[in-house]
């Protein structure tokens, strides 16, 4: 009888699960060996043709090499700067909710208004970093113009977007934290700095994880900023691969490319969990 | 004895300008939603020129909603993250109470299978999905942008979690009472999740307000886009509209999600943090 109730109850969320991530994950797989359909030409089938293009296809590589540097960039930083937010607002500081808003609430705000408040930051001559810049005696500079700052410019704002969210999930952990273990060490002697790195960081490890886990998803599947600020530009500096898939889909209307793209996408995926369930869990101490 | 009296002082000098870092974080992280506010009322003329004085104006909103059509977003936005929180809720109640109460064949499996979503989110599948939308007839619909949402992994996982948190003393006391399986479910684990149905909600009525590359995809009409659709297409650089009414159009935007966040902050940080702890 368990199993008959144990299945009745599962089925709705089982069929669209199934429908919108287990199918569309194997029919990508299938359409990346069929080439381009045309009303001419339909599609057919044509084995490893569409990898071998995206080998060769040097945009392919500039996108994969943007998204490694753009995790590179945002996920040690933000998780850094989320540490020391949650360190500096677990202690009774004067003013600590407002603190504790300020860091949370470019977590609500939705990625493409970020975007558009920061478009205006970036601008050139005129945006406000061009004329702080400009009080200092320095000419103004287009950021999101030039190739060799466009990048950068989108993991700041990335990284002012996540920090606070990932603070919170370091705050949770802190709270948990035995009060004891400071005053021991502080007893013994230990300066602050010792104390954070041989005590908190490590029990801090299990949340490290799973906000990693999360920071590396994020930055292959955030790229609703590249809409307003870039569209990927100048000459795809600053494009990422979901984005590149976007285009290839809904732009160019070569579906068979762009599930070829998300079959390295998904790989990467795989990779990931495969990483996080055999090397990470190993290294980390549970309570 | 003296060397824990220069621990202590050295502990105490670090708070004070630890105090001075976290207020510095913390005005560089609020200052660019305090420039939009600043630049939303005032005239264009004051986007980039700073005066205590300038004058107050609504004007950029009136010409923002002149200009694009953000009640009718607003509205579609509110439709869409209804509809996904009570699919949501139902969807996830009845399959995290599958996996927490009956151990039915294949239940492990099944179990592994739902939590590939927490990877393989339905962003990143868009090209697929597309397709079934369209095979579906449900391109441009507000259903179509919140169906592959619906069954979430992350829902049926935290409230599996909270289900099998529940003493099953309480469960045999209901069925003594005459409560069949439903019965349980209404009236023992559903009431006891109610913190678990509050964090989860939250946090999904978030995610949904701001998601954007999906809902751009699978609608194309005003009646069917939400809020952040319409803001993308709104602030686009060569639409050349000045800051200000671009600010203003930001803020309408945010604005209901804005201010909910600010009347119940601790509930929203609280239920950000429960949806963490795994």
């Amino acid at each position: 009888m368990r199993h008959v109730y144990g299945w009745l109850l599962l089925t709705p969320a089982a069929i669209l699960l199934i429908a919108f991530t287990h199918y569309p994950t194997v029919a990508t797989f299938i359409e990346s060996t069929f080439s381009k359909g045309t009303s001419v030409r339909p599609s057919r089938f044509v084995g490893i043709q569409n990898y071998e293009l995206m080998i060769q296809d040097p945009i392919f590589w500039k996108v994969l090499v943007n998204n490694l540097w753009f995790a590179a960039g945002t996920i040690p930083a933000s998780i850094a700067l989320a540490i020391a937010m949650a360190l500096l607002v677990n202690k009774a500081l004067p003013g600590r909710s407002f603190l504790r808003l300020a860091y949370f609430t470019p977590t609500i705000l939705p990625m493409i208004a970020v975007a558009n408040i920061w478009l205006f930051f970036y601008s050139p001559d005129i945006g406000l970093i061009d004329q702080v810049l400009g009080w200092f005696g320095f000419s103004g500079h287009n950021w999101l113009g030039d190739p060799g700052t466009v990048l950068g410019a989108i993991i700041v704002m990335t990284v002012w977007k996540e920090a606070g969210f990932f603070m919170i999930f370091y705050l949770a952990a802190l709270q948990h934290l035995p009060p004891e273990l400071e005053e021991a060490a502080k007893l013994e002697g230990a300066s602050r700095w010792y104390y954070f790195r041989r005590v908190v960081f490590p029990l801090l490890m299990p949340t490290t994880l799973f906000v990693l886990v999360n920071a590396v998803l994020n930055s292959f599947k955030l790229v609703d900023h590249l809409f307003v600020l870039t569209k990927g530009g100048p000459d795809n500096a600053s494009n990422l691969l979901l984005y590149y898939i976007y285009e290839n889909a809904f732009s160019y209307f070569d579906t068979s490319y762009a599930a070829t793209l998300t079959v390295v996408l998904l790989t990467m995926l795989a990779l990931m969990a495969l990483a996080q369930f055999f090397f990470f869990d190993k290294r980390i101490h549970y309570r | 004895m003296i060397r824990a009296q220069d621990t202590k002082q050295n502990w105490s000098f670090a708070a004070a300008t630890e105090t001075l870092a976290a207020w510095f974080i913390a005005i560089l992280w609020i200052s660019p939603l305090l420039y939009a506010v600043w630049a939303a009322f005032h005239g264009s003329e004051y986007a980039i020129h700073f005066d205590l004085f300038a004058p107050l104006t609504l004007d950029n909103f009136r010409q923002a909603l002149d200009q694009a059509p953000f009640l009718r977003y607003g509205f579609n936005t509110f439709v869409l993250v209804s509809m996904l929180l009570v699919g949501q809720f139902v969807l996830c109640t009845l399959a995290a109470y599958a996996f927490a109460r009956f151990e039915f064949a294949g239940s492990n499996i099944a179990f592994a299978l739902v939590l590939v979503q927490l990877m393989i989110t339905p962003e990143i599948l868009i090209v697929e999905n597309y397709g079934t939308m369209a095979k579906l007839g449900l391109v441009d619909t507000i259903t179509g942008i919140g169906l592959p949402y619906m069954a979430s992994a992350f829902g049926i996982f935290l409230l599996r979690q909270t289900f099998k948190s529940t003493p099953k003393e309480l469960e045999e006391a209901a069925r003594l009472e005459g409560c069949g399986v439903f019965g349980i479910l209404w009236r023992v684990y559903i009431p006891l999740a109610r913190p678990t149905y509050l964090a989860y909600g939250l946090v999904s009525i978030s995610h949904h307000w701001n998601n954007f590359l999906w809902p751009l995809v699978i609608t194309n009409s005003v009646e069917t886009r939400p809020l952040t659709v319409g803001l993308g297409i709104f602030g686009a650089p060569e639409s050349g509209v000045d800051w200000s009414i671009v600010s203003a159009a930001t803020l309408l935007s945010v604005a209901p999600l804005l201010i909910a966040f600010l009347l119940f902050q601790r509930q929203f940080i609280q239920s950000f943090m429960h949806s963490g702890i795994k």
